[in-house]
């Protein structure tokens, strides 16, 4: 099957060179029999690529190690839901993957607008083909994911154990699904600026797929920060990492479009600044993809080689050169209808907005790509911290949450002082006494905290009143009780609302984040069995050690081959608060040198956390055994010298025995953080809102809104004209 | 066996992305005086039944990228009458809670409907030109 696979790939790059010409042969010509074969060949490239994906994914479910991408990155001990998720833990698998969903996505996109802009989706298809090509190129050249090795071995490595975690079965496909979406509206954009068509009806062809490209990065870059904090052994969720920043880079670029395109959308403005922004966000993304699959940055995210950076370096740059080229070139179609009515209205806090995140892009992009610009002038690779990201990121990030408050109490084209002052008053108040609140409590000794959580009042109090007044309006005009006209009043106007439940997570996340870092307790010491310690309010006590033998025991059910653990007893003021089983898992390794027994716990081990997730505070829990005492050394020696392969396990559970019966002294991490769980609280009342948002209006109430509107403006016609 | 895998495959990628031509050469035979896939031309051109008409008569009046006109559309008026509706719903939200005074209210929303009036009556101008370039390409 593995030569099917690669024909599979084969005949991907001949269609999409085959769409690529038809498109434009299409469009150019006026041939609309080629555009549309143009963009079947696209719906053809979807169909081949899942079938190379399935062929990949029932090699993995069958075991069938002949493939090296199988035997690299599974193993019979895989447990089975690792194992059809560890097609895009490779890089071969990645990319595959990459190009399977850009093409699903497309596909989406380019039936949706079928039947409008053909000569910019005809553009827009050669476009996509052209990504598709590049991905199936580089399977094909550098990174086969139907390699074979015959005979093909009899086990395979496994699963990184990093990734054995649930989120991060969904958090690659959901990842790229964000980033193949980004590709999107920047086909669209490139598409229009071809074609000389930069009017409203591109920006509404994609408004969703950016939408749904800023949804999807998101929930991707949430899911990996509680991969972050739940498996990597730290206890942090965001270290501003190479591979983080590449996808908050886009996202932010994206939040920064989503906002501006109103602007475009209702006074024709900012058109430069629009396609500017969606033409980033499409290169940011490829940049995303390149920095996780070049290897170029050291990650703890990167799972890529080293050979693909020149490709990507290629496309990028062909990327923004022709970006610039097409912006500078139709400058003169791209100019605003409309100014700025007023510097105190929504769109002047928009561009405001806009500005400070492009500000955080830049601060971000500096710290990222530092190292290589450092290695290109001082011959020496060097990199900035959290420390540095947090020194410029934080108070920009404290702008944006204000902004988010300051925006929604704000007219369209022209607020005047006395409404905005009227406007402003609740939410300030309710701001001030959130401060005067916490400086009581003893906030005020992290300044940094105190200003978010004031902001974060700020805005939750601007929202909250939009929600209150927007109701009271409805109930106002139409009658209805509290839930039926919130309800309507968020029906009808999902764009509006929806945003503002969008703001209302943000602000949320933002007091989990600010709460969480800066009030943080930690303690990392060595403990023996009956020993106690303190961090925070809590007292940890180590009651006895643990352990299980085989995969199958394996209580985090990752497949490890043992895991020794400890039963903490955490209590608080003398109260029993919870009974914690933080492990780490001994995995197998292929390495023969290793021996018998040595091999079958010589992978690299990883740390099985355990937590007490509160409203209030997390605690949390990571242990590292010793098993590099003489006494456990010399059982893993013993065995090595005299037991047979298959009885391998046997030194193993002797090895349990006596970590259980004669325990070390094992090192932990103890962490009580506050307000964690609000993160990920956040993130979901993030999402709801952009689902809310991003929801097509119910037809009827379009049709009967639209209908009310048309007769308003055209019996003002008739008043205009008499 | 991988043979004859590749060679369905590559046979359904043909049925599907050659469907297009089809269908036009089949139009063209059943209709041989009609233009199916000729280069459409910025007036509204005739095309031949079947996805030649509709692919034809959707890229005709549209600007082709060598035209590079800023014509507008039907299509493109449809988004901005849709927008502009959508702004005039916003500014009465606006003033509803509380965001603009009646003054500011009743200013924005006139200039807002004449803004709509404008853009309807483009969009109806562009309707009339539409329909007149079809009757003309009628036989």
């Amino acid at each position: 099957m593995a030569g099917f696979g690669f024909a599979c790939l084969l005949l991907a790059l001949v269609v999409c060179a085959y769409g690529i010409g038809a498109s434009l042969y299409g469009v150019r010509g006026g041939h609309a029999q080629y555009i549309d074969s143009g963009r079947r060949s696209v719906y053809a490239l979807a169909g081949v690529l899942t079938v190379a994906v399935l062929v990949l994914e029932i090699a993995f479910v069958r075991d069938d190690f002949a493939f090296n991408t199988v035997a690299d990155t599974s193993s019979r001990t895989t447990p089975g839901l690792y194992k059809a998720a560890a097609i895009w833990s490779s890089q071969e698998g990645s990319l595959l993957v990459w190009a399977w969903l850009m093409s699903l996505w497309s596909s989406l996109a380019l039936f949706l607008t079928r039947r409008r802009i053909r000569d910019v989706a005809a553009y827009a298809t050669a476009i996509m083909l052209g990504f598709g090509a590049f991905f199936v190129f580089l399977m094909v050249v550098y990174a086969n994911p139907f390699a074979t090795t015959h005979p093909a071995p009899a086990e395979g490595v496994g699963l990184d154990p990093l990734l054995r975690f649930p989120a991060m079965m969904i958090h690659p496909p959901i990842l790229y699904s964000g980033y193949t979406l980004c590709t999107i509206p920047l086909a669209f954009g490139m598409g229009a600026l071809l074609a000389r068509r930069l009017d409203a009806e591109w920006i509404k062809a994609i408004r969703r797929f950016a939408f749904a490209a800023w949804l999807f990065l998101g929930a991707g870059i949430m899911l990996g920060a509680l991969w972050s904090y739940s498996e990597l052994g730290w206890g942090g969720y965001w270290g501003w990492d190479a591979v983080e920043n590449a996808a908050l880079l886009p996202w932010l670029t994206g939040t920064a479009f989503l906002h501006s395109l109103m602007i475009q959308e209702k006074r024709g403005m900012l058109k430069v600044w629009n396609v500017s922004l969606v033409l980033a966000t499409g290169t940011l993304a490829i940049m995303g993809t390149f920095l996780v699959r070049s290897g170029v940055l050291n990650s703890i995210h990167a799972f890529g080689g080293q050979t693909l950076g020149v490709p990507f370096v290629i496309l990028i740059a062909a990327l923004i050169g022709g970006s610039i080229y097409l912006v500078v070139s139709r400058r003169d179609m791209l100019r605003s209808e409309h100014r700025l009515d007023a510097l105190l209205s929504r769109e002047s806090m928009f561009l405001l907005n806009n500005l400070v995140i492009v500000g955080l892009v830049f601060v971000i992009l500096w710290g990222t790509y530092f190292p290589l610009i450092s290695e290109a002038f001082t011959g020496q690779e060097a990199s900035v911290g959290p420390p540095w990201f947090d020194h410029y990121t934080v108070p920009l990030a404290l702008v944006l949450v204000a902004l988010s408050g300051i925006g929604p109490v704000i007219a369209w084209r022209r607020a005047t002082l006395a409404n905005a002052r009227r406007n402003f008053i609740a939410p300030l108040a309710f701001a001030l006494l959130v401060l005067a609140v916490l400086l009581a409590g003893g906030v005020g000794s992290k300044p940094w905290a105190l200003a978010m959580f004031c902001c974060a009042a700020f805005a939750l109090g601007s929202a909250a009143q939009e929600f209150y007044r927007g109701t009271r309006a409805r109930r106002a005009m139409a009658g209805e009780p509290v839930p039926r006209a919130l309800v309507a009043l968020v029906r009808r106007n999902r764009r509006r609302y929806g945003g503002y439940i969008v703001h209302i997570g943000m602000a949320v996340l933002f007091i989990g984040v600010a709460a969480s870092s800066s009030f943080q307790r930690v303690n990392e010491l060595q403990l023996s069995p009956g020993q106690s310690t303190r961090v925070g309010s809590y007292e940890v006590r180590y009651v006895r050690p643990t352990a299980t033998l085989t995969p199958k025991e394996d209580s985090a059910h990752t497949g490890s081959t043992m895991s020794l653990g400890a039963l903490l007893d955490v209590t608080k003021g003398g109260r029993h608060v919870a009974t914690l089983e933080p492990s780490e898992g001994f995995y197998a390794s292929q390495e023969a040198s290793q021996g018998t027994v040595g091999s079958l716990i010589g992978g690299q081990p990883v740390s099985h956390i355990a937590m007490d997730i509160g409203a209030t505070r997390n605690v949390w829990t990571a242990i590292q055994p010793d098993i590099e005492t003489p006494s456990l050394k010399r059982i893993v020696t013993v065995g090595n010298k005299t037991l047979p392969p298959e009885d391998g396990i046997v030194g193993i559970a002797y090895l349990a025995r006596e970590y259980l019966k004669h325990p070390p002294p094992a090192q932990f991490n103890l962490i009580v953080s506050p307000l964690v769980m609000w993160i990920w609280i956040g993130g979901l009342i993030v999402v709801g809102g952009a689902l809310i948002a991003m929801w097509p209006a119910p037809s009827v109430v379009r049709a009967r809104v639209c209908a009310r509107s048309r007769a308003r403006a055209l019996g003002s016609r008739g008043l205009a004209r008499a | 066996m991988t043979a004859l895998l590749t060679l369905a495959l590559v046979g359904v990628v043909l049925v599907v992305i050659t469907a297009p031509m089809r269908h036009a050469r089949a139009a063209r035979r059943a209709d041989p005086d009609a233009r199916a896939g000729a280069p459409a031309s910025a007036g509204g051109s005739a095309s031949a039944g079947g996805s030649a008409l509709a692919g034809g008569s959707a890229l005709a009046g549209a600007p082709t990228s060598a035209g590079g006109s800023a014509w507008a559309s039907s299509t493109d008026l449809e988004a901005a009458r849709e927008a502009k509706y959508r702004e005039i719903r916003d500014a009465e939200l606006d003033y509803r809670t509380g965001k603009l005074s009646l003054e500011d209210y009743q200013a924005i929303d006139a200039d807002l409907r004449a803004e709509a009036i404008e853009i309807l009556d483009r969009y109806e101008r562009a309707g009339e030109d539409e329909r007149a370039g079809e009757d003309a390409a009628r036989p």
